[in-house]
């Protein structure tokens, strides 16, 4: 399998999902710096945590516009998946890949704690190792995660099966109190129509491995391999 | 010429900056606001002259850059 992450000014993850990567599908993982015009051949391409470009503007948004992913852009298309982790889901919302946007936390506040959430989807080349509805632990540190859309594109994203992950509290009820940033129906990850382009905000990179105090993040790696090479 | 933009956030749209404006503005003593609503101003220097073109350019600026449509309009006007 060869995995591309690519690597913007402000990036603060993209050594934490390689290393997570390797560990978990022992290949080597391209680093691919924003002002590159092309994605080396990749089978997967992973949008890092962080603060790209600053948050200027709208977080994610100047990264959007980045010479590599033009190219980014270009692949998802052609069938590439691609996962964007956190700052990664907002650049993919500013791209439009995916739809909607993620807003200012509704409590203002940073958040960074561990959530629950619900698995709604295991067909896409991410999640494939869950269960359906499997409720999984997993961390989350964004002061801009309140993912927003209108009604008739959360209705579509719904009914299309492509809301992928739910905040949920540990029984694995829907409830204002597990979602951490007021997220529009408790929204933590969503898939394009194709499922092969993936945004969620939590880190499955933060709870790979016991010693990081956790390993629900594992099956995402695992399913990514699994996918790459069946 | 100079562009003055002024980007907004669609109505519906939570606005909890606005909120926390609009409480810390209570705060100190300000009575009879019904709602505080954040949104930015950018002006843009640009070389050209022609008004019907500078019009276009801003346009497109803001729908590929400066605005997110799914949650914010924009408006602007230009200056000599």
């Amino acid at each position: 399998m060869k995995a591309s992450v690519i690597v913007f000014p402000g990036s603060n993850c993209d050594r934490d999902v390689k290393v997570a990567i390797e560990a978990v599908t022992g290949t080597p993982v391209n680093m691919v710096w924003h002002g590159d015009a092309t994605v080396p051949a990749s089978d997967v391409i992973v949008l890092p945590g962080g603060f790209s470009y600053g948050d200027y503007l709208r977080c994610g948004a100047m990264a959007a516009h980045s010479p590599i992913m033009r190219d980014v852009v270009r692949r998802a298309r052609a069938g590439t998946p691609v996962l964007g982790i956190c700052n990664g889901f907002q650049v993919l919302c500013e791209t439009e890949l995916l739809p909607g946007v993620l807003q200012r936390n509704a409590s203002l506040q940073f958040v960074c704690r561990d959530v629950w959430l619900r698995v709604e989807n295991n067909t896409t080349p991410f999640t494939s190792h869950y269960r359906r509805n499997e409720i999984i632990r997993l961390h989350v540190a964004h002061g801009d995660g309140n993912y927003f859309a209108d009604a008739q594109t959360l209705d579509q994203l719904e009914g299309e099966g492509r809301v992928v992950l739910r905040y949920v509290d540990e029984t694995g009820e829907i409830t204002a109190t597990a979602n951490p940033n007021g997220a529009q129906r408790n929204i933590a990850g969503i898939c394009d129509p194709t499922g092969k382009v993936l945004g969620l905000m939590p880190h499955p990179e933060r709870l790979f491995e016991p010693a990081l105090g956790g390993t629900d993040g594992r099956k995402m790696f695992e399913s990514m391999l699994a996918r790459i090479a069946a | 010429m100079k562009a003055r933009i002024k980007i907004t956030l669609k109505n519906g749209v939570l606005d909890p900056q606005g909120k926390a404006i609009q409480n810390a503005l209570g705060s100190l003593g300000f009575t009879g606001i019904e709602e505080v609503r954040q949104g930015k101003y950018i002006e843009v220097d640009l070389a050209e002259s022609d008004e019907t073109a500078a019009r276009d350019t801003v346009d497109r600026m803001c729908k590929n850059l400066l605005a997110n449509m799914v949650i914010e309009n924009y408006a602007f006007e230009l200056v000599t």
